[in-house]
């Protein structure tokens, strides 16, 4: 079933790590963005990290302290522009993508200029997941135990606040302390994701899931559990397809990043096939 | 700064800052800017399916954006807005993501695409610039009242007889046009970065309708033409200063509003 050497791969087996570690991450994060409408902060966050790649790649320093970097000034970035009104919250994040966009723009202009490489922005914006240095990985499995560890830590007050403020607030949660948690929650789960599949579709693993898993789970903690899963499978099933791929058209590898996009839109649309679950 | 080869890339550059300015009024009012982003992002994998099957990169972008905005108008009904336009705009950028690395020699146009490349704008440009600069805000004017009211009460638009759904999508598909012609002008990241910053400036420092559009329309130009100008003096891209001078407009206006 699986094609010859896929499990003997030293850059399929970190592929496979950071990926799994991402998918995981970003299914429980994913839940709450989607409870709290989120999506474009998350998205916006992604880009702007993608400014942190391209900086680390200019200044020669491990890709993960740049994507986390760019990804935890744009979260408190948003944090601040937030205005209190919830309306108008996609407009922060518009504010920060932009000047992030700009920044990432300046940056691969000078690595192009200064290091005379090209091709950095299609690594940057697509991924490489086949080029995760281990030493990255090691950090990515931190970040991501980091993320875990801080559900874990605000999980009730977190849910709430997102489920529905106003109780929040009589339960005596303080928004705004749970809303700067939770963008860099969002942050290191965009930045895991970010350095894997690319910064753009790193989108798809946070909301494609958990839309999924909020469309068939009752309770949102198993919403988390299946959204985990459903990253996992579409993550692994997206590498397996990948490597294999070079036996399709002889020497050409499709990308990761179009597999595992297509598994989780088939995902999310084979879910909507379902009934809906009884609210 | 003001040679003759520079000439077509000042006209091109205010054509779209004055469509920009004055769809950014309405994306704003609309709270769309996340539609607003999607839509620039998702036309440009329509130029790697062009240069992959060989037509014409225009129909690509075109075909590939008002795919987007089928694809949004559909999803939006069992789906919140937000999760709806991600899933929409990944969708359209991983199948972007196959035509690119399919094509192969498509790369380096990847970075002229989404950072664009406006001191290179050439007399071939003017045409859409004109289209877009001229075309969307009349057509977003003769729309005013619904495109507002439907923003602002869509109770009271609907009782009016206003359909929202249809003005939702007709506004959608006017983004998505002038993103797919201004592209190859200017690129998606200052196409939208011209949409929100000055807008959003503009009406945190006036609630009135008219005077929000014009100002968001002033702020767009201000900023373009001094993007351009610092692109020219420092040879840095233009993306970088329209990004940045963008949100710092939009700091500065609610600066300006809490004193």
């Amino acid at each position: 079933m699986f094609p010859a050497g896929f499990f003997d791969s030293a850059p399929v087996q970190t592929a496979l790590l950071v990926g799994g570690g991402a998918a995981i991450v970003s299914g429980v994060t994913g839940v709450f963005t989607v409870l709290r409408g989120q999506a474009f902060a998350g998205h916006a966050l992604a880009d702007v990290s993608s400014a942190g790649g391209a900086l680390a790649f200019l200044l020669g320093v491990s890709p993960m302290l740049g994507f986390l970097g760019l990804a935890v000034l744009g979260a408190l970035g948003v944090e601040a522009l937030s205005p209190r009104r919830a309306g108008e919250r996609d407009l922060a994040a518009g504010i920060v993508l932009g000047a992030g966009m700009g920044l990432t723009a300046l940056f691969l202009y000078l690595a192009v200029t200064v290091k005379g490489t090209s091709g950095a922005a299609v690594a940057v914006m697509f991924g490489s997941m086949f080029a995760i240095p281990p030493s990255v990985a090691r950090l990515a499995a931190l970040a991501g135990a980091v993320a875990l560890g801080l559900v874990a830590l605000v999980y009730r007050p977190l849910l709430l606040a997102s489920v529905d403020a106003e109780l929040a607030a009589v339960r005596g949660v303080r928004p705004r302390l749970i809303g700067l948690l939770y963008r860099l929650l969002l942050a290191l789960a965009v930045t895991l994701f970010a350095m894997t599949v690319g910064a753009i579709l790193s989108t798809a693993l946070l909301i494609g899931p958990a839309a999924t898993a909020l469309r068939l789970a009752r309770s949102p903690g198993v919403a988390m559990a299946l959204a985990a899963g459903l990253g996992l499978v579409a993550c692994w099933g997206g590498i397996l397809l990948a490597y294999d791929s070079y036996n399709w058209m002889p020497g050409h590898v499709w990308p990761v990043s179009f597999f595992i996009v297509a598994l989780v839109l088939g995902i999310y649309l084979l879910a909507g096939l379902l009934p809906r679950k009884a609210a | 700064m003001f040679a003759p080869y520079l000439q077509d890339a000042w006209i091109a550059a205010s054509l779209v800052a004055i469509a920009a300015g004055c769809a950014g009024f309405f994306v704003v009012l609309r709270r769309a800017t996340f539609a607003a982003h999607a839509l620039p992002m998702a036309a440009f994998p329509g130029a790697a399916a062009a240069s992959l099957f060989g037509f014409s990169e225009a129909y690509g972008l075109a075909g590939f954006a008002l795919a987007g905005v089928a694809g949004l108008s559909w999803l939006k009904r069992r789906q919140r807005g937000d999760s709806a336009t991600a899933l929409v705009l990944v969708a359209l950028l991983g199948l972007g993501a196959l035509f690119l690395s399919l094509s192969g020699h498509y790369a380096g146009a990847v970075e002229a695409l989404l950072f664009g490349q406006v001191l290179g704008i050439g007399p071939g440009d003017l045409p859409p610039a004109f289209a877009i600069g001229l075309g969307v805000p009349l057509v977003l004017l003769l729309c005013f009242r619904p495109l507002v009211l439907s923003a602002v009460s869509p109770e009271l638009a609907a009782m009016r007889g206003v359909a929202c759904g249809w003005i939702d999508a007709l506004f959608l598909a006017v983004l998505a046009l002038a993103a797919a012609f201004a592209l190859p002008i200017t690129g998606a990241l200052l196409v939208f970065s011209l949409m929100a910053g000055p807008a959003a400036a503009a009406r945190t420092l006036t609630r009135r309708p008219m005077a929000a559009l014009g100002l968001s329309v002033a702020l767009a130009l201000v900023t373009i033409w001094a993007a351009l100008a610092l692109a020219f003096l420092t040879d840095w891209p233009a993306g970088f200063f329209v990004g940045t001078l963008s949100a710092g407009i939009y700091l500065a206006a609610r600066g300006l509003r809490r004193r």
